[in-house]
């Protein structure tokens, strides 16, 4: 898999006019990576997602998949969205379900297909429940669930874990780390945590508003098994410092941009 | 120029000032379940032995207003005639044949409206201004085009109700979340099965509400038909009640009318609760 974005920008018309929410972005996913997208609030990486996605198109620019132009959404690329939008009236099972229901693929390899990808998430218990009688960070395991169980070529996620505590964040944080190793799955996440950004990428896009541009593009090298432990390792508060300093403007001659 | 800052804590014998606690006026929270049954029970019994007083006290002629036992004889009266169970039917067929027609359009109609802007574009106008054209005015009418008989008042239960359910029910499809839609997409699904198996199950504990609300005008229209040109139903036995000065057969009626649609009521909010567990807290 390869996907990529090619000079795109993104322009909105709005009643003050028109405003550009992103500028010439060029970016690129391969197979297998964990891909971070990190940058304040308005620097549009909700928009460069969703463009990715299909649910937007780029005002100039284009978005490629396997080289061929992406025109609109599909289920080669999953999304999980920040405000676990499962759907209230099914259960667990069946949200997890949905996708494949929708592909029209029969019931019974369904059935497998959704046992499989709740044990995968640890949701084997919950079967049953529904959307309401889950915590948050288990909606959103089931919304994981959901997109992984129709084997996406990448995995979207736009601030998955923003409205999680902290301690729940930290353990979905190692658990999609987890995920991400066990599976060999691609990932394309987006966060204003520079912290998760780091922790979780190989590589992270670090984008600044007004208009949205990505400011650099930064290869994370830390070792690929890591817990949480690894935040307090002197190079990863460099990568932070580093991320920080490009988002409040400053710009250091130390970064390590590639 | 010397300020003076009062101080935060008065001298401890004073009262903090807060919100005091209540019971009957609380906002958006529950009462306790005993007080609750309590003032559902006053709500009813109040009334009752109001009327009941009044009636009893001399100040009112009972020829305006029966006496509740004069009214259950009524009651009793018209039962075992048969004349009332025949009304009863009578009205009810006329309801849910009426009613029924009109929710088989709407529910369809109004999703549509809701899903596509072009088909809103394309209907909501017209729409819009006959839903203001009093359905009553169209008995004229409907008795030229349809005739006597139960045509022209299942037609007009079907003209009063039909644009409210589509209307609201239009209203209801506005809130399906934009990312619940967008996560169908992004799973595979086409339009038509964000259509029929994301917008429409989600709508469906509105459409039952809408029905339940709406229900009540399609009694209202009723009576005004069997008022016009009727053998029998609810409305008409009013009517002739009216001519031969029988108040007490006019309230029997009336409180018939209540229960059948308290009952209605009801029903479809058991359906609610039954069919869409996912959406009652
Ligand atoms: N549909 C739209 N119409 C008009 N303007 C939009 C639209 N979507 C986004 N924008 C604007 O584009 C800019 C980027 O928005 P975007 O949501 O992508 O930012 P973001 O980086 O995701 O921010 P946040 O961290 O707050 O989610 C913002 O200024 C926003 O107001
Ligand atoms: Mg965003």
């Amino acid at each position: 898999m390869h996907l990529e974005a090619i000079h795109v920008y993104k322009q909105f018309q709005t009643r003050q006019g028109s405003l550009m929410a992103l500028k010439d972005i060029n970016m690129h996913i391969e197979t297998g990576e964990f891909v971070g997208a990190v940058g304040t609030s308005g620097s549009g990486k909700s928009t460069l997602l969703r463009l990715i996605a299909g649910l937007e198109t780029p005002t100039t620019g284009k978005i490629k998949m396997d080289g061929a132009e992406v025109i609109g959404p599909g289920a080669d690329r999953g999304v999980v969205f920040q405000n676990y939008t499962l759907y209230p009236w099914m259960t667990a099972m069946d949200n997890v379900g949905f996708g494949l229901k929708l592909q029209g693929i029969k019931p019974k390899e369904r059935r497998v297909r959704v046992k499989e990808y709740l044990e995968v998430v640890g949701l084997s218990q919950f079967t049953n429940a529904y959307p309401k009688e889950l915590s948050g960070g288990m909606k959103q395991r089931v919304a994981i669930a959901r997109a992984l169980a129709c084997h996406p070529k990448v995995l979207l996620m736009d601030e998955p874990f923003g409205a999680l505590d902290i301690q729940t964040k930290a353990s979905m944080q190692e658990f999609i780390l987890e995920l991400w190793q066990r599976l060999g799955i691609t990932i394309f996440m987006i966060t204003h945590d520079v912290e998760e950004a780091v922790f979780l990428s190989q590589r992270v896009y670090v984008m600044t508003s007004r208009p949205g541009q990505i400011q650099r593009k930064l290869s994370i090298n830390l070792p690929l098994n890591r817990d949480h432990s690894i935040k307090r390792h002197s190079t990863f508060q460099d990568y932070k410092d580093i991320i920080v300093d490009l988002l409040s403007g400053r710009d250091v001659a130390t970064s390590n941009s590639d | 120029m010397k300020l003076t800052i009062k101080p935060l804590h008065q001298s401890s014998g004073t009262p903090v000032q807060g919100l005091k606690p209540t019971v009957f006026w609380r906002i958006g929270e529950d009462i306790p379940p005993s007080f609750s049954s309590l003032l559902i029970v006053l709500s009813v019994v109040v009334p009752f032995l109001a009327w009941w007083v009044l009636s009893t006290s001399g100040l009112v002629h009972p020829k305006f207003l029966p006496s509740p036992p004069q009214v259950i004889n009524a009651l009793v009266r018209l039962w075992q005639s048969g004349v009332l169970l025949q009304d009863i039917t009578a009205s009810c067929f006329r309801v849910g044949t009426g009613f029924f027609l009109a929710a088989v359009v709407a529910a369809p109609l109004g999703i549509a409206m809701g899903t596509f802007a072009s088909i809103r574009s394309l209907t909501e106008p017209i729409f819009g201004i006959v839903r203001y054209m009093p359905a009553p005015a169209f008995v004229p009418l409907l008795i030229i085009y349809l005739g006597l008989e139960e045509p022209p008042k299942i037609a007009l239960i079907f003209i009063g109700t039909v644009f409210f359910n589509i209307l609201m029910i239009m209203d209801a499809v506005k809130f399906v979340p934009k990312e619940l839609i967008e996560a169908t997409y992004t799973l595979g699904g086409r339009r038509w099965q964000v259509l029929l198996q994301v917008i429409t199950p989600y709508v469906i504990p509105n459409i039952i509400d809408a029905f339940r609300i709406n229900m009540a005008a399609s009694w209202n229209l009723v009576v005004v038909a069997e008022l016009v040109a009727a053998t029998e139903g609810l409305g008409k036995r009013i009517e002739l009640a009216q001519r031969f000065f029988r108040t007490d057969e006019i309230f029997a009626c009336l409180i018939i009318l209540g229960l059948i649609g308290f009952a209605i009521d009801l029903s479809f909010r058991v359906l609610l609760r039954v069919s869409c567990r996912w959406a009652v807290d």
